[in-house]
């Protein structure tokens, strides 16, 4: 996405006060939430502090851990898929809805799906996928699409939620009671459980080490759609492997505390084998399927690996004071806000989304409450050098497509100043004197926007040391 | 040296770029407030800025030139002080990554070791104590966020701040949220940085507060220049420069 089509999205959403106001009181209430359950700051970073370890063990073992995952899954009678691409992802799991002729998919939340753009493509091919996380339920209705990788609704309030279930809702009354609400969703939702031949869902962790597939939810559309169906396909990025199961408890409480400030969900998913002889429930075939999608490139550079350590927990979503001016559909992208930021350039390439490394303040708020501290802002940083970098080679996409000679000049310019004293001081020195007639164009009339303009002091600190006979040496 | 060190003395003053163009009193008042203490201040004419807005806009080898000049010129072992979260954290916090792999390595760490905050530098190792001596005043705070977050020093200014007995302090609904600036970031993303200062000029206001005081000159230029084109009745002010004023009884 060009710069230009990132700034009207800004645009719009600033100009739209029901959204920020909606973003605000949400983002508020998590960042609260969370506060509560990791109230102990020298327990939270020990906590992380170890979160960051697992995930930086696993990442350092990646290609024998999902190996080790594939031949686990396989023995317990998993079947296991390798997708490097959205589109092979996509035809993968076709295939397997197409051979059981199955037309219609329950769908748990997943951002791999949105990543994969699934249910679009399943459209185009005859099959209908219902989103039965009341979030998703309620965009999809609605025709849009998450603004948030967590709570995929949040932009919506209580009253346009009543909206979208009387106008979309066939026989459902207009009511913004939650528990009616909860009631038109649920008993919408139910029939489609057992109509569904396909129930498909995403991973929060896939265990190697048992080959077990651990999902988190509160609301049993999970669980549902991972036991009722014959068949249940989970999707999941090559990252979200881990070693042990003995990884899970601190990293389920890291997830679920920073996402949702939860102790623990409601529903602990954990699959490891389809239904065995014997077995009154589960579904008579488990998939498991493996997306790539440009994370083996990411994972080639030791800095950018560290993209890699997320939990999608959607907490530097909620602390950042971007993402909760702007909300998530502003960013053009499936994942928004901190995350989203170092992610998409890196899959998409820097040509298409590197403006959004530069859409932040660099104020540290997501690195500081990350769990696996995943220093994002760093991140940022070293795509912007890499959207300006002239090398022949890098790590990532579409490097260089920043470049221009007008910056070029100006930073070489800044630096030359900046290096010989003399000439700094003089320039200073006359900026104080015709500082205040300076064009208001370019860089000034852009600040000059929501701000009176700077004025340069009459005399520098440079000069009144001098003056004042303060020590040079 | 490490923090609790017995009071050096001699020490630098690293007065960052906008300080000198734009604050020079807030630079002088915050050696005068160290020299106070009857420790010399040392300003190497040299200096210029830390390198940062280049560091930040994907220009590091511009940013390794300027900082390498400020590496050159502040080299005598004693500390650095720096009245500025932002331009401290990038020395102590930056330097060293970016001169990783350069010759400069070695001076880059050890530059960034003897790094310190004014506010941080007042509290820990000068110890000051003040009298306030002005009329009675209602201000509030604004954490700027590497202050917060990489310097960690927020609670040494608000200490300064505490010590000032007819001082009010009327804090922000949230006073940890960035205002905006960023750097290049209030050119580059005008909108999104005009969103996030029109708030915090919101959150000064209904403190009531008749300034808003801070320990860095980006915020403040930003918060100052969006409060005055909308008019609004506080004024912003460095911390230094007003400490200064209290126990000059202005």
């Amino acid at each position: 996405m060009a710069a230009e089509a990132f700034e009207k999205n800004v645009d719009r959403a600033l100009a739209d006060t029901q959204l920020r106001k909606n973003f605000a009181f949400a983002m508020g209430n998590f960042i609260l939430k969370r506060r509560a359950v990791f109230s102990d700051a020298e327990e939270t970073e020990r906590l992380r502090d170890l979160g960051n370890a697992i995930k930086q063990r696993a990442l350092s073992r990646l290609p024998e851990l999902l190996e080790q995952l594939d031949a686990v899954c396989t023995r317990n009678g998993i079947r296991v898929h390798w997708a490097e691409t959205t589109a092979i992802a996509n035809r993968i799991v076709l295939e397997i809805i197409e051979a059981h002729a199955a037309s219609r998919v329950v769908k748990g939340k997943s951002m791999v799906s949105e990543e994969m753009h699934l249910n679009a493509f399943l459209g185009t091919h005859g099959i209908e996928a219902i989103e039965t996380d009341l979030g998703e339920f309620i965009i999809q209705l609605n025709g849009e699409t998450p603004s948030h990788i967590i709570v995929p609704a949040i932009h919506k309030n209580k009253a346009q939620i009543a909206k979208i279930f009387h106008e979309k809702v066939a026989g459902a009354p207009y009511t913004e009671e939650v528990a009616e609400l909860n009631a038109i969703a649920r008993n919408t939702l139910r029939r489609k459980f057992y109509e569904a031949g396909i129930g498909l869902s995403g991973v929060n962790f896939a265990v190697a080490e048992t080959g077990t597939l651990c999902l988190v939810e509160n609301e049993g559309n999970g669980r549902m759609c991972t036991t009722v169906p014959p068949v249940h396909i989970a999707v999941m990025g090559l990252e979200k492997v881990v070693e042990r199961l003995a990884d899970l408890p601190p990293l389920l409480r890291l997830l679920t505390g920073s996402a949702t400030g939860q102790l623990v969900t409601t529903y602990v998913n954990l699959i490891t084998s389809p239904r065995r002889e014997g077995e009154k429930d589960g579904p008579q075939e488990v998939h498991l399927v493996i997306l790539d999608n440009g994370r083996s490139r990411i994972y080639q550079d030791p800095q950018l690996r560290q993209t890699l350590q997320c939990v999608r927990c959607g907490t530097c979503l909620n602390h950042c004071p971007v993402y909760t001016r702007i909300g998530g559909h502003a960013y053009g992208f499936v994942y928004p806000g901190p995350i989203g930021k170092i992610l998409t350039p890196q899959v998409e390439g820097l040509d298409k989304a590197g403006e959004l490394a530069f859409a932040s303040s660099l104020c540290g708020a997501c690195e500081e409450v990350c769990p696996v501290k995943i220093p994002i802002p760093a991140l940022l940083r070293r795509l912007r050098d890499e959207c300006y970098s002239s090398a022949t080679e890098s790590a990532v996409p579409g490097s260089g497509c920043k470049q221009n000679l007008a910056e070029r000049l100006a930073w070489k310019g800044w630096a030359f100043l900046n290096t010989h004293p003399r000439l700094n001081r003089m320039v200073t020195t006359l900026l104080g004197r015709v500082g205040d007639y300076l064009p208001s164009s370019g860089p000034l009339e852009r600040w000059m926007r929501y701000r009176s303009e700077p004025a340069f002091a009459s005399r520098s600190l440079h000069g009144r040391i001098k003056e004042e006979g303060i020590a040079d040496e | 040296m490490t923090p609790e060190s017995a009071k050096p003395s001699n020490v630098y003053f690293f007065g960052t770029c906008l300080i000198d163009a734009f604050y020079p009193d807030a630079g002088l008042a915050a050696i005068r407030l160290i020299e106070r203490e009857g420790v010399r201040v040392i300003f190497p004419a040299g200096q210029s800025c830390c390198g940062q807005p280049a560091y930040n806009s994907g220009f590091p080898d511009e940013a390794r030139a300027v900082a390498r000049r400020q590496i050159q010129v502040f080299r005598q072992d004693i500390p650095v002080v720096v009245p500025s979260g932002s331009c401290a954290a990038m020395m102590k916090h930056h330097y060293p990554g970016l001169f990783a792999g350069t010759d400069d390595l070695d001076q880059a760490r050890a530059l960034a070791s003897r790094v310190f905050e004014w506010s941080e530098f007042m509290i820990r190792v000068l110890k000051v104590r003040y009298e306030d001596r002005g009329d009675p005043i209602r201000v509030t705070w604004h954490s700027s966020c590497h202050a917060l977050r990489e310097m960690k020093v927020i609670e040494y200014s608000k200490q300064l701040l505490r010590q000032l007995a007819r001082v009010e302090l009327a804090e922000l609904t949230n006073e940890r949220e960035c205002c905006g600036f960023g750097g290049t970031f209030s050119i580059k993303h005008p909108a999104i940085s005009g969103a996030l200062v029109n708030d915090k000029v919101d959150d000064i206001q209904r403190t009531g507060a008749a300034r808003v005081i801070a320990g860095d000159c980006g915020c403040l230029m930003n918060i100052a220049g969006a409060g005055q084109q909308r008019a609004m009745p506080f004024a912003a002010q460095h911390l230094a420069e007003f400490i200064w004023e209290r126990i000059h009884g202005g």
